[in-house]
């Protein structure tokens, strides 16, 4: 068990079943479920597809309750209500069409009551880093899907969460474009301090980037193994070429491998 | 100019060309139409000497009273039957099957009801409305990406907040084309109405006028309610158009 110092967030046995629906039977997607995610460290969370690994996101978000169980965010239980301090960046692109990427930027401060000087200055810095000065009065629809994922990063970061969630955020993007998002999420990271939980479906974005990864098993997800890199602080993706990452993946896919071939066995089964 | 663009003038100017032929040259009798610069040197006549000005206010006035009351009651309706999905599973043959009712049937009852002056125009006007305003909000409102509202979540906006800077923006497009449809069903509601049973307004002076073969003031009469509607909705249009391409849903040549 991590001391109170280090620990920022902790699932303790929890579960999530998802009542019936329509004649459908209770889904019981996730747990009992077991996690301490420390302050400030980089976790990814890979498993077979439907495992559970965005319930378990929502769930810390608060976007979602546990059936079961308890849940940690700074010492205080996280139940139904998003916590002040955690940022979510979904796979779905979320930024709004209407305003310019400046105002996308600045939506969750001007909510938040921020001064105008302060949201400001807070906004150029994260469009600067970013890279998206340029684009700072066009609309997302004249901007790439990889663009507008950096529009969703920059308006959770001008939030200033200690805790940043991220929902299979580069799924929608081409491979090229992931690595470069991997190294920028990484400099982020540095930069901000924050923790960051990464869900991913792509073993190599959480070998590359994180320091820990949890490897969920078939549904209902638990942890089977979480792993850890051992890479230092400063990395970016050309780690993708150091022998060890090989050997990383290799074990995520071999713990991985079996889980996902249960996960199609069920999918096929409740199919037929 | 694209060649669409190109088309639809020539072909509302070629049009307007053949029918000032066709009258001038008597192919179409001058007690069936007159021809369209008639029209609008008639109208103009009607405008100096100001005797357009009573009904055009009226009529105006009526509908833009259904207009607002369509479009105000259209959109609250929407945004409470939205937010109760067993009302709105109840309701949904009643609003699909609305516009086979032919409200004028009406309208004997609704001068009981109101009496005989403005109101039960008006409430005509409001009942060709309201309908299109309502579908138009719902399907707005059912169009919303479920992520946008999530996003709202995190950023622990209010239902209030959410509805007013989520919701609202992300279904405008579609509200806007149900206020584009609220000016047009008012504005037919409305001039219908004057017609059959009313003793001012645009459409009870073109009926009077072609009932006493005043063919110079129906004709401009008629062109200056195509005139009106058709700025009205140009305006919406490009309203509508410049919406739609700031968030990439238009793709025009």
């Amino acid at each position: 068990m991590s001391d109170t110092s280090t620990l920022h967030a902790r699932f303790s046995a929890v579960t999530r079943v998802f009542p019936a629906v329509g004649g459908q039977p209770p889904v019981h997607a996730l747990g009992p479920l077991d996690l301490d995610l420390r302050r400030g460290e980089f976790f990814a969370v890979v498993g077979p597809s439907g495992c559970g690994k965005s319930t378990l996101l929502e769930l810390l978000a608060g976007l979602s309750v546990p059936t079961q169980g308890q849940l940690l965010f700074e010492g205080r239980p996280v139940a139904g209500e998003v916590p002040d301090g955690i940022g979510v960046v979904f796979q779905e692109d979320a930024s709004f069409p209407w305003l310019t990427v400046w105002d996308n930027v600045a939506f969750g401060l001007r909510q938040a009551g921020v001064d105008a000087a302060e949201v400001t200055r807070r906004v150029d810095h994260a469009i600067g880093f970013m890279g998206l000065a340029d684009f700072a009065r066009a609309h997302p629809a004249q901007l790439s899907g990889g663009m507008r994922q950096r529009v969703c990063i920059a308006r959770t970061l001008v939030l200033q969460p200690r805790l940043i969630l991220l929902d299979e955020p580069f799924g929608a993007l081409d491979q090229q474009t992931r690595l470069l998002m991997g190294d920028e999420l990484l400099r982020l990271w540095r930069e901000t301090g924050a923790t960051v939980l990464l869900i991913t479906h792509a073993l190599d974005e959480a070998a590359m980037l994180s320091d820990r990864v949890g490897v969920m098993s078939a549904r209902p997800g638990r942890f089977i193994e979480v792993l850890t890199t051992g890479w230092p602080r400063e990395r970016d993706s050309r780690i993708v070429s150091d022998p060890a990452f090989g050997q990383l993946t290799s074990r995520l896919w071999s713990l991985l491998r079996e889980e996902s071939l249960r996960a199609a066995g069920d999918r096929r089964s409740a199919r037929a | 100019m694209t060649s669409a663009l190109w088309i639809r003038f020539a072909l509302v100017v070629g049009s307007v060309l053949l029918l000032e032929v066709l009258c001038r040259t008597g192919v179409i009798q001058p007690v069936t139409m007159i021809p369209p610069s008639r029209m609008a040197s008639g109208l103009i006549g009607l405008f100096q000497n100001g005797k357009v000005y009573p009904p055009l206010v009226k009529t105006m006035g009526n509908v833009a009273t259904a207009f607002v009351l369509s479009v105000g009651v259209g959109f609250l309706m929407g945004l409470l039957i939205h937010a109760f999905p067993r009302v709105r599973r109840a309701l949904d043959p009643f609003l699909a099957s609305y516009y086979a009712v032919p409200f004028f049937v009406f309208y004997p009852l609704l001068i009981v009801i109101f009496g005989m002056n403005d109101l039960p125009i008006v409430v005509i006007g409001f009942l060709f409305g309201v309908v299109a305003m309502l579908l138009n909000t719902l399907n707005g409102l059912d169009r919303v990406a479920r992520v946008l509202l999530k996003t709202g979540r995190v950023l622990r906006m209010g239902r209030v907040r959410t509805a007013l800077q989520i919701r609202l923006p992300a279904a405008a497009p579609y509200l806007l084309t149900g206020v584009k449809l609220s000016v047009a069903y008012s504005f037919i509601g409305v001039i219908a109405s004057e017609f059959i049973l009313s003793g001012a307004g645009l459409g009870y002076t073109i009926a009077y006028a072609f009932n006493n073969f005043d063919n110079l003031t129906m004709y401009s009469l008629m062109l200056l309610v195509l005139v009106i509607v058709v700025a009205i909705n140009s305006v919406l249009h490009v309203w509508e158009q410049r919406m739609l391409r700031q968030r990439g849903l238009l793709r025009q040549g």
